[in-house]
């Protein structure tokens, strides 16, 4: 084609709309692709909510279930260790868990559904690391007020045994609390609250 | 047809090889090549000890390409393999060892060949104008470089793999709306699972390779493109002789690719040391939890990445949360590195090389220098690693105040760099390259 010769707009629009078809039909084939990055129905299957058996906790102990592969504690909080979740009501930045890290049903004074029994996601509302646990009896490494809670070993975060976090921690918001609820007295459906399931 | 005009290829010394050669030349531009990025490519004459470190950065490429494809061979992507596929890599496969311990070696050496590449851009301002592009592709080069160390880290499925990751994933989660369905996502579960490992040991020997390739060749096309800085900082296609050579310039080869292969050399004997007398580096370059098999369950008491990213790991462990959210900590962090593609506009300076800037620049330097040291160095410890302040201070630890005030002087050298660059008391720049 030499200089001279003037663009065909008929053809130049034709080019402008293939490229515009191509362009459009090439992001329509990244979906398939950016899809396969979600979860399968395997990986969604394997999410399915546990049943846990509580009937052998005593007060006072603490259990750990695998849902989703996170660590669910389950705490039998005595009378003691109850008193100490309200005492440290002024420490604690969100005291009546104000930020929705649980379900409505356990937007109360000790964060449960029955009080003694506290049910906590045991990863750091920080950058997921699995904080561990301190009784009330490590008043040497956790200071001469400790409750009994728990630290996080990667950035310091303390909680108590409500899961809240103490002030002036790196984690911004309480432990989560899952979605369960009871199926009998002492089985405990965690991930699901719907009592049919 | 233009081939056959092209001269023969003469002066090998052989007939037949003059022949072969000819015979290629005509169906393929192998004489122009070769002269146009190696016989007779000009680079200046002043190199100095600070212009090894992208031919080495180069070799490591091959490295670790080369000890890659042989990995592959014989590790298992599989959740419930990989740990056990690399330790029967350790102990049983005949050179496994020494072909893994050249890998994760060679991931630590690229950082330091890349680190100490991009020092040099500052100290001679090779990022300067006509070679903005060069230090883009070289920026992007570093980010592809991350990815695929942070990709690579998880795959050994090790304590410190896993959390590493958990940490890292969890960042995104911290973006505003999209953050929690993007981290899962990227995770193709609802915590790192078998499917994450899949996908990143696709993304760490396949796509990432590719684009780091891509990358190198786009950053070597532009550099040949607007030729080589110098440590001068001024233009040797000012001066060109008859033929339009560059009068202080000399052929990349010989006279170069011989002074490469001596830094080749040294490089190697260090890293023979390494990989023989201490492969793991005291921690530093495999840390000693990625010895323990990845548990979801159960957090290794202190987490620290690789030492390559520990000084902007202090830099988002130091920002505090906002409004219950540690989404300006994540912030800090990426803009650290984004705002490297801003600097070859960010510097105003007059001169391009550091021996004709004014003091102030010298300082700015030398203080951006010594903060990102003391970040990488407390990114590798615990916050509490030297101890709390008194209650004056809130009983803060020292560490992250520290880290608090090193961000803050992190960001002033490149926000403040536009103006203090232009203040600077230069020196004159010569009009040819000093050369002893």
């Amino acid at each position: 084609m030499s200089d001279d010769q003037k663009v065909n707009k008929g053809r130049r629009n034709l080019v402008i709309a293939t490229c515009a078809a191509g362009g459009a039909a090439g992001v329509a084939a990244a979906v398939p692709f950016a899809a396969s990055w979600m979860p399968s129905e395997r990986a969604k299957a394997g999410g399915a909510a546990v049943v846990a058996d509580i009937s052998t906790l005593e007060p006072g102990q603490m259990m750990t279930v695998e849902w989703r592969s996170k660590p669910v504690w389950i705490i039998r909080r005595t009378k003691e260790m109850l008193e100490g979740v309200v005492r440290d009501n002024g420490k604690v930045s969100d005291p009546n868990s104000d930020v929705p890290m649980q379900p409505e049903y356990a937007k109360n004074e000790y964060r449960s559904i029955k009080p003694e029994v506290a049910v906590l996601v045991g990863i750091c509302t920080h950058l997921g690391c699995s904080p561990q646990e301190k009784p009330a009896s490590d008043k040497a490494e956790m200071g001469a007020d400790w409750q009994g809670g728990f630290l996080c070993p990667c950035h310091g975060s303390k909680f108590d045994l409500a899961g809240r976090v103490y002030k002036g921690a790196p984690a911004p918001v309480n432990l989560e609390v899952p979605k369960y609820t009871y199926l009998s007295d002492t089985r405990i459906l965690i991930g699901d609250d719907t009592k049919g399931a | 047809m233009a081939a056959a005009e092209k001269p023969p290829v003469s002066g090998t010394g052989s007939v037949a090889l003059d022949g072969a050669l000819t015979w290629v030349d005509q169906r393929f531009p192998l004489i122009s090549t070769w002269k146009a990025h190696l016989a007779e490519y000009y680079a200046p004459k002043n190199f100095n000890f600070w212009y090894y470190f992208g031919s080495l950065a180069m070799l490591v490429l091959v490295i670790q390409i080369v000890t890659g494809i042989f990995l592959t061979m014989n590790y298992k992507p599989d959740a419930s393999l990989a740990f056990a596929s690399v330790e029967y890599i350790m102990r049983e496969v005949p050179g496994g060892w020494i072909i893994r311990y050249m890998h994760s070696t060679g991931a630590s050496a690229f950082f330091i060949c890349v680190y100490l590449h991009m020092f040099r851009a500052l100290l001679y301002g090779s990022h300067r104008k006509p070679r903005e592009l060069i230090w883009i592709f070289g920026v992007l080069i570093y980010l592809s470089l991350m990815g695929e160390a942070f990709f690579g880290y998880l795959l050994p499925w090790g304590q410190m793999s896993y959390w590493g990751a958990q940490v890292i994933i969890n960042l995104f989660s911290a973006i505003p709306f999209i953050g929690p369905d993007l981290s899962l996502w990227i995770r193709g579960d609802y915590v790192i699972a078998d499917a994450t490992l899949n996908r990143f040991f696709a993304l760490h020997v396949i796509a990432l390779p590719l684009v780091l390739l891509g990358l190198v060749m786009a950053h070597l096309l532009a550099l040949h493109e607007v030729g080589s800085n110098n440590p001068d900082g001024i233009e040797i296609s000012k001066h060109k002789d008859a033929k339009g050579v560059p009068l202080d310039g000399i052929a990349f080869h010989p006279y170069y690719t011989v002074k490469d292969i001596l830094g080749v050399v040294v490089f190697l004997i260090v890293f023979a040391i390494i990989v023989f007398f201490a492969p793991e580096m005291g921690g530093y370059f495999i840390e000693a939890n990625n010895f323990i098999p990845a548990n979801p369950l159960q957090t290794p008491p202190h987490i620290a990445p690789v030492w390559y990213f520990t000084p902007y790991y202090s830099i988002l462990r130091g920002v505090p949360p906002l409004f219950n959210s540690q989404f300006p900590g994540v912030v800090a962090m990426g803009v650290s590195v984004m705002i490297l593609f801003a600097l070859p506009w960010l510097d105003r300076g007059p001169v391009k090389s550091i021996r004709y800037r004014g003091p102030i620049f010298k300082s700015a330097l030398a203080a951006f220098v010594v903060v990102f040291l003391i970040l990488g160095y407390l990114g590798t410890e615990p916050i509490t690693v030297w101890g709390q302040f008194g209650s004056w201070l809130g009983n803060a630890d020292r560490a992250t105040v520290v880290a608090r005030i090193c961000t803050v002087i992190y960001f002033l050298f490149f926000i403040l760099m536009p103006w203090y660059t232009t203040l600077d008391k230069n020196k004159p720049e010569p009009d040819r390259v000093t050369y002893k």
